[in-house]
């Protein structure tokens, strides 16, 4: 007996019943196509694996496993009797908007859920280039400024390098350098940045330079000054002590300074770091040393709390 | 005779307003137009309410003369400054339009808060147009950053400090401001890439930002309707003499006009 059904059979989507196997096979071609350029044996560890699942998923299409739950009783068939569990063909669905999770609705969430990955694997890429670059190997390596002789004892001595030859001159750097004398048996020198620990203009030597003793070999230019009474910012008006402490105006801390090294008697600038404060002056100097930080960050005291992460510097 | 002239009138008609029909036919993008120019708005509206359209011509003026510019301009720190002399003093009206871009600016940020004031005197920032005034707001902020960012390209004395100064005011702010710093200059210090960051963000980021968010902006002047200065009798939800269908909010938001069709 033919149960009366309210959907013609021939009318009913013919779809096949979800199942997961496809999903190993695609992950089988992918591999193979992989394995093609890369080497024989994933070429062939993708055959195996998208054969295996292709042998799965026709077993299932043609062996007819009943693959979606049957619903106890048909809701739109009152008429009809109640069916024997049994009998075959009424085992499917009757109509798609009984599922329990539409097809409709998996598919407006793959799109979105797709729309998305690739938008994703579109925009990360694009915004990193964008972004990492600023943060990503930043160091300062460290330049020659030449023989120790350049530096007389106790003057500063205007010192300007490229920091990188290939950028030109938009990397030159100036640097304070003074000799302070044997240490403990070695040579002292105070290095200071001409950037303001105010919002980074470049600070003056408040004093003339002595422009005949200049002196100029590759990118580094060496102008000696003749007596100089501290530091002062054009742009808004701080002033600092020979020692890069902040005197008046409105910066924030001293001056940053460099750490340097000596080579075969020549002078090599290093790191820049942040400097709270000096306490004494010359060789015998105390720096409190903090790390890079940018101009207008206090680097001690409640203030500093504000920035407790720096970039990579 | 006067018939023979007014079908040839009529003829004229036919034949300019073919094209445009045409175009209507399959657009009604004509029809969008007059919808758009022609719509209707209070009575006793004044002056002070062309600022806005004002603004608008004026991001038009700097968005052609910065596209024109950046035909001779080169973002690069070796070439720049020599690029804008050569656009200054070489090129056949380069002065001018240099100029038009560059005092345009002024003229752009002015009307910008010219503007606002207009709109936060009348209370025009009300509901239903809240979200009006925090798209202006987000425009003002993106014009405020294309000043900052066309003010290095110079690539001047004047330039370079003012950005280092700029930047790292931006630096100063609580947490977040040193990594904005060093990402504006593209690294720890200023260098070569800095001019072309800038110059990206100045003419390709910022301007298509602001470009989308005008169109948001007009889209709520055109649906929300233009309010009626403070002094007006048909203040913004009072006054309504005939009782209007969407509940007497006359002065707030009108009915959409009948379509032709």
């Amino acid at each position: 007996m033919q149960p009366h059904s309210p959907v013609d059979p021939q009318d009913q989507p013919h779809v096949p019943g979800p199942s997961l196997w496809p999903v190993g096979f695609a992950v089988g071609v992918v591999v193979l196509l992989v394995g093609l350029i890369v080497s024989w044996w994933i070429a062939g560890l993708g055959a195996l694996v998208a054969l295996a699942f292709a042998f799965l998923w026709v077993r299932d299409l043609t062996v007819g496993t009943p693959l979606t739950h049957t619903p106890e009783v048909p809701p739109e068939s009152p008429t009809g009797p109640a069916l024997p569990a049994t009998d075959g063909p009424a085992a499917m669905p009757l109509s798609l908007s009984d599922e329990r999770f539409p097809r409709s609705k998996f598919l407006e969430l793959s799109t979105l859920g797709l729309g998305g990955v690739i938008g994703g694997i579109v925009t990360a890429p694009a915004l990193g280039f964008m972004i990492a670059p600023a943060f990503l190997k930043q160091g300062q390596k460290d330049h020659d400024l030449g023989p120790l002789s350049d530096f007389p004892e106790g003057r500063y001595v205007v010192a300007t390098y490229m920091a990188d030859a290939a950028q030109g001159e938009v990397s030159r750097r100036t640097a304070y350098v003074r000799f302070n004398g044997q240490q403990n048996g070695q040579p002292s020198f105070s290095v200071i940045s001409n950037h303001c620990a105010h919002l980074g203009c470049p600070v003056q030597p408040n004093g003339p330079l002595d422009e005949q003793n200049k002196k100029q070999h590759g990118d580094v230019t060496l102008i000696p000054t003749i007596s100089i009474a501290g530091f002062g910012c054009p742009c808004h008006g701080g002033q600092y002590d020979t020692e890069g402490n902040r005197t008046s105006g409105p910066p924030v801390r001293a001056l940053d300074r460099y750490s340097f090294s000596i080579r075969n008697g020549r002078l090599f600038i290093g790191k820049p770091f942040s400097v709270s404060h000096v306490d004494g002056a010359g060789a015998s100097a105390q720096i409190h040393k903090w790390k890079l930080s940018f101009p207008g960050e206090p680097v001690s005291g409640l203030e500093s709390w504000l920035y407790p992460i720096q970039p990579p510097h | 005779m006067a018939t023979r002239r007014v079908t040839r009138t009529e003829q004229l008609q036919q034949t300019i307003l073919y094209p445009v029909d045409w175009l209507e036919e399959r657009s009604g993008l004509v029809g969008g137009l007059k919808y758009f120019l022609f719509r209707k708005v209070p009575g006793d509206i004044n002056w002070f309410q062309t600022l806005g359209s004002a603004t608008l011509t004026a991001f038009i003026v700097q968005a052609l003369t910065g596209s024109i510019l950046a035909m001779y301009y080169k973002p690069d720190p070796n070439s720049a400054y020599p690029s804008i002399q050569h656009i200054t003093n070489d090129v056949w009206a380069g002065w001018l339009v240099r100029g038009m871009h560059r005092w345009g600016a002024s003229v752009f940020i002015i009307l910008m808060f010219m503007h606002m004031g207009r709109v936060f005197l009348f209370g025009a920032y009300k509901y239903p147009r809240e979200l009006n005034w925090v798209i202006g707001v987000l425009l003002l902020a993106m014009g405020l950053a294309e000043g900052f960012t066309g003010y290095l390209l110079p690539w001047d004395q004047t330039a370079y400090w003012a950005t280092v100064v700029g930047i790292n005011l931006n630096g100063t702010a609580p947490f977040l401001g040193p990594f904005i710093a060093q990402f504006l200059q593209g690294g720890t210090y200023i260098n070569a890439d800095t001019l072309a960051r800038f110059y990206a963000i100045h003419m390709l980021l910022i301007p298509g930002a602001i470009i989308a968010l005008i169109g948001l902006h007009l889209y709520l002047v055109v649906r929300l309707g233009v309010t009626s200065p403070p002094w007006s009798r048909e203040a913004a939800g009072t006054g309504s003499i005939i009782p209007s269908r969407n509940g007497g909010r006359r002065g707030l938001t009108r009915p959409r006009p009948r379509r032709s069709r």
